[in-house]
């Protein structure tokens, strides 16, 4: 029996060990082990076609995978849980007939909510959300953002423990981003765990406490945001007024010299050895800047370039549409 | 509640308002007035095209005595047997039989030539065969004249004949079957649109995320079969209505030989298990399919194999024992219309109890596989693509 019984909550809310899906000869996953943490928001980061659908669908028990084991909430049965999960698939599904509040209450009694408790909250839901005059309109008589308002209520309408958001800021506009962000941390306050995939860093980067990346079907890192970011040392970029002496010696070997300026790594040894260096020497440094390397740095890093670039394309394609 | 149940209740209830509150319910009630409109007037114009057209006419090529002796005989027999039963006669110029065929203008089949007691017969040797015995008894009338007795006879009434009431049954059995397979073919196409419609508007994921697949399929087919029933039940009392009122309230069938209740709670099992077997089925094909053109496609060969079972079904109804019907029972798909025609000519209950859970075994057996391969082949991917059934190594991950 599906969600009869929900399960205490695990450590994980979600787990996958070794998972690999093939489609043909095609490996959309290709061995992947993640971890999500109960009451965290992890994102799933990579450009379209590293196997973020698919890693989602597997891991909600859409698709079973080829080879691996998965566990949902605890249950490697991940349909026995479905009462307890919210899911936005990429897709976003609707039917046109149907009215508002009727869509939202529909996809609540998919997943156990009575159809009259669904309804009631449905109204209240759209209502708080200023869309209290188009409860009763059919969704072909809304516009997108609305329509994806409605489904993403539909998503959340049963309070699931957790919530697989596949690509939820595709289609939105600035606003309706800034509004997803906002619920999507409201959640997550309420102890619920939110997983979702993107392409755009700037969304795992401000709301992710780990992130997991992925390019070809496979997990290049998994850890936290922080945890990324460490992997780059801290950039060092200096400035002086002089633009030869023996303090040129103490600049590590790697340094690159760019718009009159010196760009380096944070040596091993610190900044300090350096700065003594600069001032003996009489460097005469004009500006001196250490900078943690931002998320895209680190995805550059760990996915390659093809990867960060094709992301940007993703998005840049997405914005135009 | 068990799960699969329960959400298979969420989704037939959704698809049984979208459909009843949709105003094409309007023409789906309407729809069976345009066979029946089209019947009466083709079964009409088909009637008068018996009655008059198709017979054939055989041209008399005889002296002109034989020919009016002829022609007199034709109206006596017509009159007692009808004219409908025998070749129309119309005279024709005298000549050579072959070279009067021969002529581009001839509108006769065959030419009967030579006197009333010794007729020669010219036509095709098919069309001879069996003009044959008419042109005799026509030209042994003509022979007999005004000797040919009438004889009359004595009618002598009974109120029940095993004979007749055999043949109502059968008749029955076929009307039943006939009913049944209509009903079938039209609701599963209906209810493959609806599942191949949910691909298209992509609600399918959210389904599939949600509940088992067994859950859609069952619910699609179940709010299907309730939308049935709301037609049958308009149509049924609509026809008994005007049976009342034309018949009269002493009207009354011949009766099936499970009785009436009975034989209805059958037809009403047999249909939805016929229905539950073949919309099964051709929900898993949906499944395959991402366009309705592939649909077509898919289910052309399906409904081509479900015609020839309802084919073998029919030439059994009248066989009742025989081998051919008895696999026409066992076999699936067959089952239900093979075994309604059993209820009208048999009183015995019990296969049909066998039967019912024979066909419920399957039913189930065809919705796993139906399952299997919904989730085999549809979710791979990103977006559902024309095509993709057929370009299996070119789908993508996302």
């Amino acid at each position: 029996m599906i969600g009869d019984t929900p399960a205490p909550y695990p450590t994980y809310a979600v787990e996958g060990h070794g998972l690999v899906k093939t489609f043909g000869d095609f490996h959309a996953v290709d061995g992947i082990d993640i971890a999500v943490p109960a009451g965290s928001i992890y994102g799933v980061l990579g450009p379209n076609g590293a196997g973020k659908t698919t890693l989602l669908r597997t891991l909600l028990g859409i698709i079973d995978p080829d080879e691996g084991r998965r566990t949902l909430l605890g249950d490697d049965v991940p349909l026995r849980q479905a009462r307890s999960v919210g899911y936005l698939p990429e897709e976003r599904g609707l039917y046109p007939s149907m009215k508002a509040a009727e869509a939202v209450a529909f996809m609540g009694a998919l997943r156990g909510l009575p159809l009259k408790i669904g309804r009631e909250r449905a109204r209240a839901m759209l209502t708080e959300h200023g869309m209290g005059a188009s409860v009763d309109k059919p969704i072909r008589q809304l516009s997108k953002g609305m329509a994806q308002t409605v489904q993403l209520f539909g998503t959340i309408i049963h309070e699931p423990r957790l919530i697989v958001l596949d690509e939820p800021f595709s289609g939105l506009d600035a606003i309706n981003q800034g509004k997803l962000e906002a619920l999507i941390r409201e959640q997550a306050r309420q102890g619920v765990t939110v997983l979702f995939s993107t392409h755009v860093i700037a969304h795992a980067e401000r709301l992710c406490e780990r992130i997991a990346i992925v390019a070809g079907g496979r997990i290049r890192f998994e850890g936290s945001v922080s945890d990324a970011r460490d992997r780059l040392r801290p950039q060092v970029r200096l400035r002086t007024r002089a633009s030869d002496g023996n303090w040129r010696r103490a600049l590590p070997v790697e340094t690159v010299a760019e718009d009159g300026a010196w760009h380096f790594d944070l040596p091993d040894e610190g900044i300090e050895p350096l700065l003594r260096a600069l001032l003996d020497g009489q460097a005469g440094i004009e500006s001196l800047s250490i900078e943690r390397p931002g998320l895209h740095d680190a995805f550059v890093a760990i996915a390659g370039a093809a990867a960060a670039r094709q992301m940007e394309e993703d998005r840049a394609r997405e914005a135009a549409a | 509640m068990n799960e699969v149940l329960r959400a298979a209740l969420v989704i037939a209830r959704r698809d049984f308002s979208a459909v009843i509150l949709s105003k094409t319910f309007i023409l789906f009630l309407l729809g069976p007035l345009f066979p029946i409109a089209i019947g009466m007037a083709f079964g009409g114009l088909g009637e008068k095209i018996t009655a008059e057209g198709v017979r054939p006419t055989v041209g008399i090529a005889m002296p002109a005595p034989d020919a009016a002796r002829m022609q007199r005989a034709y109206r006596a027999l017509a009159g007692r047997i009808g004219p409908q039963n025998l070749p129309h006669l119309r005279q024709t110029s005298g000549g050579d039989p072959r070279l009067l065929l021969a002529r581009p203008d001839a509108r006769f089949i065959a030419i009967v030539s030579g006197t009333v007691d010794r007729p020669v017969l010219t036509g095709k040797a098919a069309d001879l065969s069996w003009l044959e015995g008419d042109i005799s008894l026509i030209a042994s009338a003509a022979l007999a004249g005004e000797r040919l007795p009438h004889v009359q006879v004595r009618r002598q009434f009974v109120t029940e004949s095993s004979g007749a009431q055999a043949q109502s049954r059968l008749l029955t059995g076929r009307a039943a079957q006939v009913l049944i397979f209509l009903l079938t073919m039209l609701l599963a196409g209906m209810v493959l649109s609806n599942l191949v419609e949910e691909k298209t508007n992509k609600v399918i994921e959210i389904l599939a995320a949600a509940v088992p697949i067994d859950s859609v399929f069952l619910g699609k087919l179940m709010a299907m079969l309730a939308m049935s029933f709301v037609g049958i039940s308009f149509w049924g009392a609509g026809v008994f209505a005007s049976l009342m009122v034309v018949a009269g309230p002493g009207f009354t069938l011949p009766a099936p030989a499970v009785g009436w209740p009975i034989f209805l709670l059958l037809g009403a099992i047999y249909f939805s298990t016929a229905y539950a077997l073949l919309g099964s089925l051709f929900l898993g094909i949906g499944a395959q399919a991402a366009t309705v053109r592939e649909v077509q496609t898919l289910n052309m060969p399906v409904t081509m194999a479900q015609m020839g079972v309802f084919f073998l079904a029919t030439y059994a109804v009248d066989r009742m024992g025989s081998a051919p019907e008895i696999a026409a029972a066992i076999f699936p798909f067959s089952s239900p219309f093979a075994m309604i025609a059993r209820a009208a000519q048999d009183a015995a209950v019990w296969p049909h109890l066998l039967a019912i859970a024979w066909q419920a075994v399957w039913v189930s057996i065809i919705i796993r596989l139906g399952v299997w391969l919904f989730r085999r082949h549809v979710l791979k991917s990103g977006v559902i693509r024309s095509g993709r059934l057929f370009r299996r190594r070119s789908a993508s991950a996302r």
